[in-house]
């Protein structure tokens, strides 16, 4: 695990339309680290991810993956670059059917998990392989959403709520799978509302509100924190 | 001669005949126009000016350089089709953030342009376009005799037709369009070019539009307005079929140009607005089409 931030985030401001939603966003997630971003509902959470993929309509600021800038690239090229992002909506496409959802991220880099592996993690993909997208059901489609961008080589992972509104044994299951993708060498940036699902799979964890992170843990710290945590966080 | 239903055979197996090569021109129309509208979210209503387009370049192509029929199949799709590409990304790109009327006005503007221009360097009457050698002459079917050129269109649209659906519903180039047609954004994000698809897109739809063309220029003489009489027909088969569906656009061109040839031989004073009867019908009962997504 390298000092060097994998990703770097430095004063990041985004807009949709007129709206202006962040307001300088700092943060760092290192090689190899998983790290989440924990808020309220509404606190920038998603637009952050947005932003970092280049999917909001206005940004200012800087991303830099490896040292290398992002803010001028368009989608495509932050993609190709090594970024991807499993969207909180999920974004299982209907016309097309669990394979086809699964290969339609092309290959970006060496290093992504080959076929057999992914079913191995995820045994319901291959029995469900012909059906449409959208007839899995949610913890499926969510199986489905990570696992497409697993098979890419980018070594990147935005995970917006992978574990939003699913049964606790598929939580679990989704916990286990983060912490198998981390010991394989991915770095996953996670965004997650339930900080005692992020505490069983983080490093460290940093607190956004009003389009700002406010404030950072270590996963080992977290005890000393819970009633600041539980403050942020209204739980 | 034996008799169907009342009516002559020969006369009824003739209508069907034209009905099937009408319906193989709504078909390859109608499909274009859907593949655009999935992807680019506007009805290209320079559709009807780019069949004609791919008329006269075949025609241009063999008058002036004496390239054949066969090869202008190939290649007046690619010179409507590159024509397509500058037309998209010097035009319509700039309005896919604006209200979808826009892209109707703009690509209807074109057509009155590229139509405008062609009659005032050709006139209106029309080129003669030879049928190609291999395919002059007619086959006895045994209960009619069907021109060789007729039977080929037939064939190729159904061909180009069935390849295009292939290509969409069976490659995985097929399924990121699907997918881009869905959420070009998350596409986009899996480091897919979706600006250079969408591009591409627009350009192999209207490519389709000029191998129509082409197929057109032997039976209607090559001349400017062959797109305009077509494509009103053609935007009522792409309403009825239902937008943007791929396999409804094939099945409901050919099927309603089948109903325009029957509706010639039992109820010939209806057969101009039989479609449009059709599509008022399709309209009230199922707005979305016949094979649209949505339904009521
Ligand atoms: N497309 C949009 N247009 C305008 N405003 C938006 C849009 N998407 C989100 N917002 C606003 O931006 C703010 C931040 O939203 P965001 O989705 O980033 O929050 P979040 O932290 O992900 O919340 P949640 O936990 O509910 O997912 C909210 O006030 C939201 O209303
Ligand atoms: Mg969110």
């Amino acid at each position: 695990m390298s000092d060097a931030a994998m990703l770097e985030v430095r004063g990041l401001n985004a807009w949709y339309g007129e709206s202006h939603i962040l307001h300088g966003v700092d943060f760092d997630v290192r090689q190899g680290e998983v790290v989440t971003l924990l808020g309220r509902n509404g606190a920038g959470k998603t637009t952050t991810m947005k932003s970092i993929m280049g999917l909001v309509g206005r940004r200012a600021g800087s991303i830099k993956l490896n040292g290398a800038e992002m803010t001028g690239l368009r989608p495509d090229q932050i993609g190709r670059a090594g970024i991807a992002l499993c969207p909180e909506e999920r974004a299982i496409f209907a016309g097309l059917n669990v394979t086809e959802n699964l290969m339609l991220p092309p290959k970006i880099a060496e290093g992504g998990l080959d076929l057999p592996t992914i079913y191995t993690l995820f045994p319901n993909l291959k029995e469900r392989a012909a059906s449409q997208g959208t007839k899995l059901s949610g913890g499926e489609q969510q199986m489905l959403a990570i696992a497409r961008i697993l098979r890419t080589g980018a070594k990147l992972l935005l995970l917006d709520e992978p574990t939003e509104g699913l049964a606790p044994v598929i939580v679990q299951q989704i916990g286990r799978m983060i912490r198998e993708i981390k010991q394989r060498g991915f770095t996953v940036l996670l965004v997650e509302q339930n900080f005692r699902f992020a505490a069983t799979v983080a490093d460290r964890h940093y607190v956004m509100e009003h389009g700002k992170v406010i404030d950072q843990f270590r996963n080992d710290d977290l005890q000393n924190n819970m009633d600041k945590l539980h403050d942020y966080l209204g739980v | 001669m034996f008799m169907i239903f009342g009516y002559p055979s020969a006369l009824l197996f003739g209508q069907l005949l034209l009905g099937l090569i009408n319906g193989a021109f709504y078909a390859l129309l109608s499909l274009g126009l859907a593949i655009i509208f999935g992807m680019l979210n506007i009805v290209n209503f320079s559709h009807g000016a780019l069949f004609m387009l791919g008329a006269f370049v075949a025609w241009g192509l063999l008058e002036f350089l004496g390239i054949s029929y066969w090869w202008s199949l190939l290649l007046a799709p690619i010179v409507v089709g590159a024509f397509g590409v500058l037309l998209e990304k010097v035009f319509i790109a700039r309005l896919y953030k604006l209200d979808h009327l826009y892209g109707l006005l703009l690509t209807f503007g074109l057509a009155l342009v590229i139509e405008g221009l062609a009659r005032n360097q050709f006139g209106s009457s029309g080129m003669p376009f030879a049928i190609p050698r291999q395919l002059q002459g007619a086959t006895d079917l045994g209960f009619m005799f069907m021109p060789n050129y007729r039977g080929w269109v037939v064939a190729a649209s159904a061909g180009m037709c069935l390849l295009v659906w292939l290509v969409i519903e069976k490659t995985s180039l097929g399924a990121t369009l699907r997918a881009a047609t869905e959420n070009p954004a998350i596409v986009q994000s899996f480091g897919i070019n979706v600006p250079r698809m969408i591009t591409l897109t627009y350009a192999a739809g209207v490519a389709l539009a000029a191998f129509a063309g082409v197929l057109a220029a032997p039976i209607y003489s090559v001349n400017p307005n062959m797109g305009a009489s077509f494509i009103i027909t053609v935007f009522a088969v792409v309403v009825i079929g239902g937008m943007g569906s791929i396999a409804g656009s094939i099945v409901t061109g050919f099927g309603l140009g089948i109903v325009e040839g029957l509706t010639k031989v039992f109820y010939p004073q209806g057969s101009s607005v039989v479609i449009f009867v059709v599509m008022v019908i399709v309209l009230l009962t199922r707005p979305a089409g016949l094979f649209g997504k949505g339904g009521h």
